[in-house]
């Protein structure tokens, strides 16, 4: 019998009306979340069958809406707020930022903001320079929230229900180029408890590390690396906070060696934070200084040509690796 | 004074305990004034001196099931709520026993168990959230109000205008309540707003809105009362527009060039408490023996709430990072 599959968008669907069949605190509100069917089309269908008082169409106004889902939390509901782009998502940082993440702390513990805000992320489909970026450090930067980036199917089947059964708001960032992945249908086993990293290929000479949209091409630069080879160990992170530091540093011990792959731009990434922490904790297992691979410094430029050249890219991983490993770049 | 108790049923009794949850605010908060002066309370404090009716007005209307949302200058909203002035005062201290256990100061007073929601420090900052928990209210079927204050500084912020089109698409269960005392920190209504009648704005959207003489507590308890029966009836949200002013600066640093000390003192003339206590003492309802008594209990209370304060324990550095994140469901 043939092995279904699932893509990664339909994973997110069902994870989202699942939710909500289990629990009748869930609801999903956004732009276009209902009538048009989710601007990545991964709520399409979900009016049908929840009607509109449980998917919610609001209008532009993300600070209002994404405010509306922090209110609505803290009044007993598990809302799932859909931003359309990190970069629209920046309309709400004040919302994301000063109460959201700061409400539980700075009431001594009195008031839990259990959110889940999904986003999309990252390059790839040639929509510019405010349609494009990769922003999820922002938001790992600041206390109070959790940061998610499923990179598989699997991820995106089961991360949804950890999230929403956490007690702080989570971000779920969706990379854009991977909402027409497909895999085997995945298990529940197949997605690990959200606050871990997973090794998606075990390797001995140097660990990639990396999340988010960026998994395949690691994966697939490590392919080519084995060819050449080299034992490649691909560290993806899925939770960019908090980060799960004992498998990163478990990997970067055995292998001695590191590069980060990272869309996000170079300066202040979550791929300098996580060199910093790898010559902080691993500096005397360290046989090359850490690297990083990130996005070029510019803001992302339409034509493909060029989102290609400012977006990291699998032969500038393959050739990263080479270099740290004192090996001839071919 | 004209009052005109007609429209809502208002014995003396009742008279005489809003003239003391009045003097309550105006005796707390000029302790907090000499407070700070002696290093007791530090960072900032904003005093609501001269606005006193607004907050004890509307909390008459209120029942313990609704949610109160305020602003930074909130000491007279939490007292007027009735949360402990001693806990209030140790929040004030940045004492372990302070309402937000002493992590918000005078600017994040929180008490779930009395549904007051802060303490927000971010101006419009918490209007998505009312209106979110407004929305949570609706969906679990509840007509319980939700009460949210601002100033008329707010209105020049998005979320004032995305927070009010939500509120009356969704026909959400709120009583938006403006302060207006005409000046954003400095700058005067007259040069930041090209509609200076707040309430037009709340009609714009098709809210049921007025203006009321914010000096005057009856005045905004009978309106605050005919709205909030309103929105308990379902019949969508409201906004009253308290016009008022601040007798003190904009915070203890404030030099206030921006306006004339005649225009203070025409305003002083208008006091909420001292109109109050010339009705009550006119009309033989207010003797110099019950007058004095009031005074010494607000004084004994005070007293006692800075004895509270000063003996409390600040906050074990080991507690830093106590409600960061929560507790997971199980």
């Amino acid at each position: 019998m043939k092995n279904q599959s699932l893509t990664y968008r339909e994973a997110l669907k069902i994870a989202i009306s699942e939710a909500m069949r289990n629990d009748e605190r869930v609801f999903l509100m956004g732009e276009d979340v209902g009538n048009y069917g989710g601007c990545y089309a991964v709520s399409k269908g979900l009016l049908e069958e929840f009607g509109a008082d449980r998917i919610i169409d609001t209008p532009l106004s993300e600070s209002g809406f994404v405010g509306a889902g922090i209110g609505a939390a803290i009044g007993g509901m598990r809302p799932i707020i859909e931003v359309m782009t990190v970069n629209f998502s920046l309309l709400a940082l004040d919302q994301i930022v000063n109460n959201a993440a700061t409400l539980r702390h700075m009431s001594g513990n009195q008031i839990g903001v259990p959110l889940v805000i999904r986003m999309a992320t990252g390059a790839g489909k040639q929509l510019a320079a405010q349609h494009s970026h990769s922003l999820e450090n922002w938001y790992a930067h600041v206390p109070g929230i959790k940061v998610l980036a499923p990179a598989t199917v699997a991820d995106a089947r089961y991360m949804l229900s950890m999230a929403l059964k956490d007690p702080d708001p989570v971000i779920l960032f969706e990379h854009v180029m991977l909402y027409n992945d497909s895999a085997a249908t995945p298990k529940p086993e197949d997605c690990p408890d959200m606050h871990q990293a997973c090794v998606r290929k075990a390797g001995n000479d140097i660990s990639l590390i990396t999340y988010g949209g960026s998994l395949s091409k690691t994966l697939h630069a490590a392919s080519e690396l084995e060819k050449q080879g080299i034992s490649a160990e691909v560290v993806d992170l899925r939770c960019l906070r908090p980060l799960d530091t004992q498998t990163l540093f478990k990997s970067v011990d055995k292998t001695h060696r590191m590069i980060v792959v990272d869309e996000g731009w170079r300066t202040g990434s979550l791929a300098s934070e996580i060199c910093a922490l790898v010559a902080e904790h691993c500096f005397w297992s360290l046989d090359a200084p850490p690297s990083r691979v990130c996005s070029k410094e510019v803001p992302i430029p339409y034509p493909q040509h060029l989102e290609r050249a400012a977006t990291p890219q699998v032969a500038q991983v393959v050739e990263a690796a080479l270099t740290l490993l004192n090996r001839d770049v071919t | 004074m004209n009052i005109d108790n007609s429209k809502v049923h208002m014995g003396i009794a009742h008279m005489q305990f809003l003239f003391k949850q009045m003097l309550r605010i105006r005796r707390f908060e000029e302790k907090c004034a000499e407070l700070y002066t002696q290093e007791k309370i530090r960072g900032f404090l904003h005093l609501y001196i001269g606005e006193e009716a607004v907050a004890v007005g509307v909390m008459q209307a209120l029942k313990a099931e609704d949610a109160v949302f305020a602003t930074y200058r909130e000491h007279g909203h939490a007292l007027a709520r009735g949360l402990s002035m001693d806990k209030v005062m140790a929040e004030m201290f940045g004492k372990v026993t302070g309402s937000s256990r002493g992590r918000g100061g005078s600017m994040h007073i929180f008490d779930v168990e009395k549904r007051f929601y802060g303490g927000n420090a971010i101006v419009a900052g918490a209007l998505p959230l009312a209106v979110g928990l407004a929305l949570a209210n609706k969906m679990q079927k509840k007509n319980d109000v939700v009460v949210c204050f601002f100033g008329e500084g707010a209105v020049a912020e998005g979320e004032f205008h995305e927070s009010l089109n939500l509120a009356q698409l969704w026909q959400l269960p709120i009583l938006f309540v403006c302060e207006n005392n005409g000046y954003a920190m400095g700058t005067a209504l007259a040069i930041s707003e090209s509609e200076r009648h707040i309430f037009r704005k709340a009609q714009s959207y098709g809210l049921k809105s007025h203006a009321v003489d914010g000096m005057n507590v009856v005045e905004v308890e009978s309106a605050a009362t005919q709205y909030c029966q309103r929105i308990r009836k379902g019949d969508g949200p409201c906004l009253l527009e308290c016009n008022t002013y601040r007798f003190r600066g904009h915070s203890m640093f404030d030099t206030q060039l921006y306006r004339e000390s005649d225009e203070v003192e025409a305003w002083k003339r208008k006091g909420p408490i001292m109109k109050l206590q010339r009705w009550l003492e006119a009309n033989g309802k207010l003797s110099s023996a019950e007058l004095k008594q009031i005074e010494d209990q607000v004084a004994d209370e005070i007293n006692q709430s800075i004895a509270f304060a000063e003996r409390s324990e600040i906050e074990d550095i080991s507690d830093l990072y106590l409600g960061v994140y929560g507790e997971s469901e199980s």
